[in-house]
């Protein structure tokens, strides 16, 4: 519409100052949709006005008067007619219309709202014609003084419109000087008639109601400004922009964001179990727990086995064992097992929250997901240019990869139709699937030897450095051949390069999985051993307490004093399976951290500085041909960013240091990586998009926070905890920590309440109920969608019959 | 009035916080660019316009396909010359981050509208797609490819089939797409 009546004015230099007014869509100011509607109605019959070649305002008012007049939407309205109009030669239609517009709308047309229509006209005319608006207006503030109850109400009404004008403005495509006129105009008209509504009763009232608001949006405005300002990195992330384009950028802001939600889980995990532990728990030594073993205090402090996390490393807040099992501790009665349990339950609902949250806004912006095939050629034409290139170099590759693209397509379209040999193409197909297949099994049986030896290694001493790190080391490896033997082999498949891209990162996710459960269930093996160790343990270590006392009083001559307690690094200890958990965890996490800093250091910075420098005597040219600067691998960094956050999740609860070490190193990624980019790496040769992938990979981080979830679920569920480590040592479940509160610190009604809700009677109505929600709006979507296509070949009927008549 | 060049008022700079989508220090940041690429002359002018080859000059719209075509779409002058303030303003609020579809998809149009008729015809698609293939005749398509090219766009976009696209088929295809809004985007 807007588009069509511009085109008609396109000729005067007047009308290119007044930009069109479409009816702005519905945004910002929802609650003015309907007002929108009713505009767009009849800013629709306007312009058909304009087409019919200016038939003058008199049809044009006519059409528009019975919108109009049952609408409160004048500020926009007032807008759209001057859009229409601009220019001179219009001024008197303007005017007319004015006149007409006073006359027609009766019932809304009371002293306020004429006065604001003088403004409108002032300030139409503002550009051209003074004179003849300046008398109305004179005319119309006269009329201020006489007012009644209804007509404040009318003119409250009008300081709203002002209003919510005020807040969508810069959402209407005029340019700066016309909004800035508007702005103004309206500011003066609320300041006036706010200050005039407050006459009478509650008026010092209403002054303060409306100082506050203003208050309010300014509070709101510096607060914006604030938070914009505080998010870091800003300068790095738009230099990597201009150099390599939004896709590699899109990596560094997901490290961005997932560093963010690190830092809040952190925050809770820091402030609400290991602080208080440590101020108001008792300290190192005091009590077994806390306390190295007497047979491993010489070692404790050696930086061998502090880096293996053992020694003084393992007895400390970072680990599950560390924290004691009292109810309640220190003077706030701060009860520390539940608020453990709490937050580790609190962490996946609070990272399962912001996950959905940025899936949600990431589909608003993107309209969802269109039709993939609907609009190719017409997408690359009008979005396949990245505004933010700002290097020339990267505006070359991109000016060759469009080119490319358009190449392509032009040639695909022609080449769907042909489809040779396609029983060759499918053996050729299942035969790289099953050899894929193959290999992810392969590596899942290796993954698990290595574990299974692992705990034989663990009952020796004597071990090399390779056989202590096997299993780090075996992952790493096989996270960094697989993918290019996946790579070479889906060459067999033949595939349009974007549907190869969906298979191989598939295929990689396909792999961690399988490497990360096999691991877990190794490890699970070895908790269950450790569990059946605790029973002989726990008869062990009774006996040997016994056998002290009974000692004790051999060898003293007063048979009535009470012995000393024995000293916590002499009790014997159970196996504490919560902690070994977590010191493989963590383990993992560190030697991931290491790979990957030192592939990018080999990989990237010592293959760029050869090229480099070998290349002054070197026989062929080492930055055209081989093997050259390398490139920004977006989709393995993405994947193993989204892999190794599923680790923390998991580990976390039996680890709650691991969340820190998860900040530094994402902090200490930032820069790194940053560095790595600028310096060592080129821009695509394909520079691809990257924002429909974003979804892709938030659903990647969905799915791993659910299997993440799993282990945890189950430990709590249904595996007994340590019988002397941890915060629920001594319960049967870990959940029980939670029936015990119930109990004991809530009122008794709400424990009834509680056993009510667990009933199965209730639950699997509920759940029944949610599956037949998602069935309803499956249905809904699915009508509208229908309906779509409905009206799209309504649409194009209309038009031709108009072509035609 | 409009700002002198050495200094933004408090109050205009609350008015341009209200009227664009950028925060008071991306005001402040453009004002100072924008001073940066006026004259010596110039700067004391009550609503000095930067000329078109300055502007042309800043990194970020230096390497832009569109560049000139976005100059003269900002700017306010009759000759389509140069940009003041406020249209450098209006320029940074609608490749904003924030910026709603409608604004960008707007003014997408109206960029790529070469020859300002209010429609996207046959001309200026072909001279759309030149600009975006590059400079060098290695990179052009031949007359038949851009042939086919062009009907085909016009073969998805023209809703009405009258043979070209105006502003609303293009905000329907634009809307549809999930790059638009992150690629329509200039930040200094």
């Amino acid at each position: 519409r807007g588009g069509r009546g511009r085109g008609k004015k396109a000729a005067s230099e007047e009308e290119e100052d007044e930009d069109e007014v479409p009816a702005p869509r519905g945004r910002r100011g929802g609650n003015r949709k309907a007002a929108r509607k009713g505009k767009d109605g009849d800013d629709e019959d306007a312009d058909d006005d304009d087409d019919e070649d200016g038939k003058g305002p008199k049809k044009r008012g006519a059409g528009g008067r019975g919108g109009r007049g049952g609408r409160g939407g004048r500020g926009g309205g007032r807008g759209g007619r001057g859009g229409k109009k601009g220019g001179k030669g219009k001024e008197g239609d303007e005017e007319s219309e004015e006149e007409e517009d006073k006359k027609g709308a009766k019932g809304k047309k009371k002293g306020g709202k004429k006065g604001k229509d003088e403004e409108e006209d002032e300030e139409e005319g503002g550009k051209g014609d003074k004179g003849a608006t300046g008398k109305k207006g004179a005319k119309g503030k006269g009329k201020e003084d006489s007012m009644s109850e209804g007509e404040m109400a009318k003119l409250m009404e009008e300081v709203e419109e002002k209003k919510k004008l005020i807040a969508t403005i810069r959402n209407k495509p005029w340019r700066m000087r016309r909004r800035l006129t508007h702005l103004r105009e309206s500011q003066q008209f609320v300041d006036k008639f706010e200050g005039a509504l407050g006459k009478g009763k509650g008026r010092k009232w209403y002054a303060y109601k409306v100082m506050m608001k203003k208050k309010w949006i300014k509070f709101q405005r510096d607060f914006e400004n604030f938070r914009t300002a505080c998010i870091p990195w800003e300068r790095k992330i738009k230099e990597v922009e201009s150099h390599f384009g939004s896709s590699v950028a899109s990596y560094f802001i997901f490290l961005r964001w997932m560093y963010g939600m690190n830092l809040v889980l952190f925050g809770f995990t820091f402030g609400l179990v290991v602080i208080p532990e440590v101020l108001m728990g008792l300290p190192y030594g005091s009590i077994p727990r806390k306390t190295v073993p007497r047979a491993e205090a010489d070692s404790a402090q050696d930086y061998s086995v502090l880096m293996d996390f053992n020694g003084y490393c393992k007895y400390s807040v970072l680990f599950y064992g560390f924290y004691n099992n009292q109810r309640t501790i220190g003077l706030l009665q701060f009860r520390l097992p539940l608020s453990y349990l709490m937050v580790g339950i609190g962490t996946f609902g609070y990272s399962l929250m912001v996950v959905i949250r940025t899936m949600a806004k990431n589909a608003d912006v993107g309209g969802g997901d269109g039709e993939d095939g609907e609009f190719t050629f017409a997408w690359k034409m009008f979005t396949s240019w990245d505004y933010l290139i700002g290097n020339a170099e990267t505006a070359d590759n991109k000016y060759a990869s469009i080119t490319t693209s358009f190449k392509e397509s032009i040639v695909d379209e022609q080449e769907n139709q042909k489809d040779e040999n396609i029983h060759l193409r499918r053996f050729l197909r299942v035969l790289a699937n099953f050899m894929i297949i193959c290999s992810l099994g392969g590596s899942g049986y290796l993954i698990y030897f290595v574990v299974k030896r692992s705990q034989e290694f663990a009952s020796r001493d004597d071990l090399s450095w390779y056989e202590k790190n096997e299993v780090m080391i075996i992952m790493s490896l096989l996270g960094l051949v697989c993918p290019p033997l996946f790579e070479t082999i889906a060459e067999l498949e033949e595939y349009h390069p974007r549907i190869a891209l969906k298979w191989q990162l598939g295929r990689i996710f396909a792999l961690f999985l399988g490497n990360l459960y096999t691991f877990l269930f190794a490890l699970f093996d070895e908790v269950n051993t450790k569990l059946e160790l605790e029973g002989s343990i726990r008869n062990a270590s009774l006996w040997n307490m016994k056998e002290y006392y009974a000692n004790f009083t051999l060898n003293s001559n007063d048979t009535e004093a009470t012995p000393p307690p024995m000293h916590p690094s002499d009790i014997i200890r159970g196996p504490c399976w919560e902690t070994g958990v977590g010191i493989e965890f963590v383990k993992l996490t560190v030697s991931d951290i290491q790979v990957t800093y030192l592939t990018i250091l080999i990989g990237d910075f010592a293959r760029a500085v050869i090229v480099r420098f070998l290349n002054y005597c070197w026989c062929w040219d080492l930055e055209a041909g081989f093997p050259s600067y390398g490139e920004f691998d977006i989709s393995g960094n993405v994947l193993g960013l989204v892999f190794n956050q599923g680790m923390i999740w998991m580990g976390a609860f039996y680890a709650p240091g691991l969340v820190g070490i998860n900040v530094l190193r994402l902090l200490s990624s930032m820069y790194y990586q940053c560095w790595a980019v600028m310096a060592t790496n080129v821009p695509h040769e394909r520079v691809f998009k990257a924002s429909k992938s974003n979804n892709f990979y938030m659903g990647l981080l969905l799915l791993i926070l659910f299997l993440s979830l799993l282990p945890v679920v189950y430990t709590i569920m249904t595996l007994p905890p340590s019988f002397d480590c941890g915060p629920f040592s001594g319960k049967a479940k870990m959940f029980d920590v939670i029936m015990e509160t119930i109990d004991l610190d809530l009122p008794a009604f709400l424990g009834t309440l509680f056993s009510y809700a667990a009933n199965p009677g209730l639950i699997i109505p509920a759940v029944l109920l949610m599956v037949l929600a998602i069935y309803y709006l499956n249905s809904v979507s699915e009508a509208y969608q229908g309906a779509n296509m409905e009206l799209k070949k309504k649409m194009q009927m209309v038009r031709l019959q108009q072509k035609k008549g | 009035m409009g700002a002198t060049a050495s200094h933004l008022g408090k109050d205009l700079l609350s008015e341009y916080q209200e009227l664009t989508f950028l925060t008071k220090q991306e005001i402040l940041l453009a004002h100072k660019r924008f001073t940066e690429l006026l004259s010596r002359e110039d700067k004391n002018l009550p609503d000095p316009r930067a000329p078109t080859e300055a502007i042309l000059t800043l990194p970020e719209l230096k390497s832009n396909p569109f560049r000139e075509r976005i100059v003269r779409v900002f700017s306010t002058s009759e000759s389509r010359d140069g940009l003041t303030f406020e249209d450098f303003l209006d320029l940074l609020s609608a490749f904003s981050d924030s910026a709603t579809l409608e604004i960008k998809s707007h003014y997408a149009f109206r960029i790529f509208d070469f020859d300002d008729d209010g429609t996207l015809d046959e001309n200026d698609l072909e001279k759309l797609v030149n600009c975006l293939t590059g400079e060098t005749d290695e990179t052009r398509l031949t007359p038949d490819e851009m042939k086919q090219l062009i009907s085909n766009i016009l073969e998805e976009s023209d809703i009405d089939k009258d043979g070209t696209v105006n502003l609303s088929e293009f905000q329907h295809v634009i809307s549809r797409s999930p790059d638009f809004v992150s690629s329509f985007k200039i930040v200094l």
